[in-house]
């Protein structure tokens, strides 16, 4: 066939205007056609009227009879009396279709200035810290009435969830805890060794090791890889569980989601986390050990006579008190945020990404303040 | 009746998922210009057999030819064209979420036809108006909308391109009474209006009363019966008799007859 499959032709009769509709007028090659009906205009017309001729439409939907409708009606507002001619039966009914459907209508969403814009997003980011920051210390004091009538009744207490609890976020987070604890501690004695030996103090790598590591990376390393399995396992958990509404089953029950969901969790990290953290420590020094035994030939009976001096137990215990505060932190934003789920599945995935950013930032707030307390105490 | 007017014809269908066979060497043929309702008991695979039909789940065995072509025999580029002859209303619209209603209903012009934003607006102005949704309803989001609009929604999706066959999953489950009489309604116009081919999933009888033109029943892994209201009424097939004069279906047909 030649040509396009939907055609226009246009004729300046003495009667008037005569638009003659060719073709398939269907979506599908009506696309070509918008333009010339849109351009439909007096200066062509030199007579005042207008006939739409359908006699050789082979096809016609909805979207051809939206196109002759609107022509009609464009041309009509232009003064010019317009009338279809040799329609069928099944074209009559979706040019009333069409007819019938037309309205005025605004798809396109307002848009503001990008200034605008932006200064609303910004405020909305502040004012959603703001009340993020008001919520999380309202959680926080209802999480405190939780244990503390825990404490009072100790048969409130979920046992089993608790165990439950504590071994996935502790015992099946070692593997990878340990993993990267020892890299890291190899990897710091490595470089701390290099640095070193240009003042030829490569002796003191050892303490280099044992200072950083039990202070602060062992900690430090242990949250943030606790916070990524289990502050983000927590929200999806919980969360899901607010979707389908079993929170609110659980309360219609006369179950208190705090004893049930909450407790368990924010226990099992509290109890788990300075374990895991006293574990990193011991990988990471023995990682370092093995390099320094290795570069330096320090066998490791030697090493740890020079750990012994170079850490007290304090440098030990500062790194250690740390671990049930950032539990705390990390369990509780990992609830909350799965409390705070609403509906949706996308809103899940966004409370679970928000609560393990949320917890990252809060571990290291917390080590920034426990360092500044630490030194103030001169420990 | 001639072959060509057969739009879908299924043949020997065989679905399983594990050892657990959904359908065995299932039958059916949908007619040009017809509503045909598909009823059921739960489980006994009414949408899994819709979206055999579309391609949407790889049978086992058998052969689905719709408008007088194989599906399993086609390529990827006579699928996609085929694809643009049927439109499909899930359960619950599965508008996109990020999009607003109109960008839902221009999702296809945009990916076929590469038509002017003018132009989409007012095609989608067209099928919001049809689906009988309020115009601002194109400007809102999946989420801001009732359980209806968004059914409402979704068939203007499905219409978009002005498919000759509209496949429908439980148009009507989930809405109220009015709301459902009101969507049945508007199924039976626009089928009439643009002489439309209709798949319909249903648990409705209130829908099966006032829309389907023949009802196919599944039962045991095939096309039980295939029939008008009536034939339904004189069957003797046990889940048959209580499906269609149980208690919940003479309210309806009472209804029906009003």
């Amino acid at each position: 066939m030649s040509g396009p499959i939907a055609r226009l032709e246009l004729q300046e009769t003495d009667a008037g205007l005569l638009i003659r509709a060719v073709g398939e007028w269907t979506v599908r090659h009506v696309r070509d056609l918008d333009e010339p009906l849109r351009a439909l205009s007096p200066q062509r017309a030199r007579g005042r009227s207008a006939i739409i001729d359908l006699k050789r439409v082979s096809r016609l939907d909805t979207a051809g009879a939206w196109l002759l409708h609107r022509t009609n009606e464009q041309l009509r507002l232009l003064g010019l009396q317009v009338s279809y001619h040799g329609e069928t039966p099944e074209i009559r009914t979706l040019l009333g279709v069409a007819e019938a459907c037309d309205s005025g209508f605004n798809l396109r969403l307002p848009r503001q200035s990008i200034f605008v814009e932006q200064s609303e997003r910004v405020g909305g980011y502040v004012v959603a810290g703001a009340m993020e920051v008001r919520g999380l210390v309202g959680f926080f004091g209802v999480l405190l009435h939780a244990l503390w009538r825990t404490v009072k009744s100790p048969s409130r207490l979920r046992v089993v969830p608790l165990i439950h609890h504590m071994e996935r976020a502790g015992f099946d987070a070692l593997p990878i805890v340990c993993l990267i604890t020892f890299l890291i501690g190899a990897v710091l004695a490595q470089q701390g060794a290099v640095q070193l030996q240009r003042f030829g103090a490569e002796i003191f790598t050892v303490n280099l090791v044992a200072i950083t590591f039990l202070r602060e990376v062992g900690i430090l390393l242990t949250a943030i890889i606790v916070a990524g399995r289990s502050g983000s396992a927590f929200t999806a958990e919980i969360g899901s569980m607010k979707m389908r509404e079993e929170v609110d089953a659980m309360r219609t029950l006369g179950l208190d989601p705090m004893d049930m969901l909450v407790v368990p969790r924010v226990l099992a990290l509290v109890f788990m986390l300075p374990l895991l953290t006293f574990i990193a420590d011991m990988m990471g020094l023995i990682g370092g050990a093995l390099v320094v035994w290795e570069t330096q030939n320090t066998s490791p009976g030697v090493f740890i006579v020079r750990l012994s001096e170079a850490a007290t137990f304090w440098t030990f215990g500062v790194g250690l008190i740390k671990a049930p505060f950032m539990a705390l932190m990390i369990a509780m934003i990992g609830c909350y945020s799965g409390l705070k789920v609403t509906g949706s599945a996308e809103s899940v995935g966004q409370q679970t990404t928000q609560s393990v950013v949320k917890s990252i930032f809060m571990v290291i707030i917390l080590d920034a303040l426990f360092a500044v307390f630490f030194t103030a105490m001169g420990i | 009746m001639a072959d060509d007017d057969l739009i879908i014809q299924v043949r020997g269908l065989r679905n399983q998922f594990g050892a657990q066979v959904v359908h065995d060497r299932l039958d059916l043929d949908v007619r040009r210009g017809e509503i045909l309702g598909i009823v059921g008991g739960s489980g006994t695979g009414k949408s899994v057999l819709l979206r055999s039909i579309v391609g949407l789940q790889r049978p086992v065995a058998g052969d689905i030819t719709v408008l007088g072509r194989k599906i399993a025999e086609m390529n990827e580029e006579e699928r996609r064209l085929l694809e643009q002859e049927w439109g499909i209303l899930f359960q619950d619209g599965a508008l996109f979420s990020a999009l607003t209603v109109a960008e839902n209903i221009q999702v296809p012009y945009r990916e076929h036809l590469g038509l002017s934003d003018k132009l989409m607006d007012e095609l989608a102005a067209l099928k919001i108006n049809m689906v009988g949704l309020p115009m601002n309803a194109g400007t809102k989001y999946p989420s801001e909308l009732s359980g209806g609009m968004r059914k409402r929604a979704g068939l203007a999706r499905a219409l978009a391109l002005d498919p000759g066959i509209l496949f429908l999953d439980e148009p009507t489950a989930g809405l109220d009474p009015i709301g459902a009489a009101a969507f049945d309604e508007l199924i039976r116009d626009l089928q009439r209006t643009l002489g439309l081919t209709v798949f319909l999933v249903t648990h409705d009888l209130d829908t099966l009363h006032a829309t389907c033109d023949r009802i196919a029943v599944l039962a045991e892994k095939r096309v039980e019966l295939v029939g008008t209201m009536s034939d339904m009424l004189k069957s003797d097939h046990p889940w048959i008799r209580e499906y269609f004069t149980g208690p919940r279906a003479r309210a309806a047909a009472t209804s029906a007859n009003h």
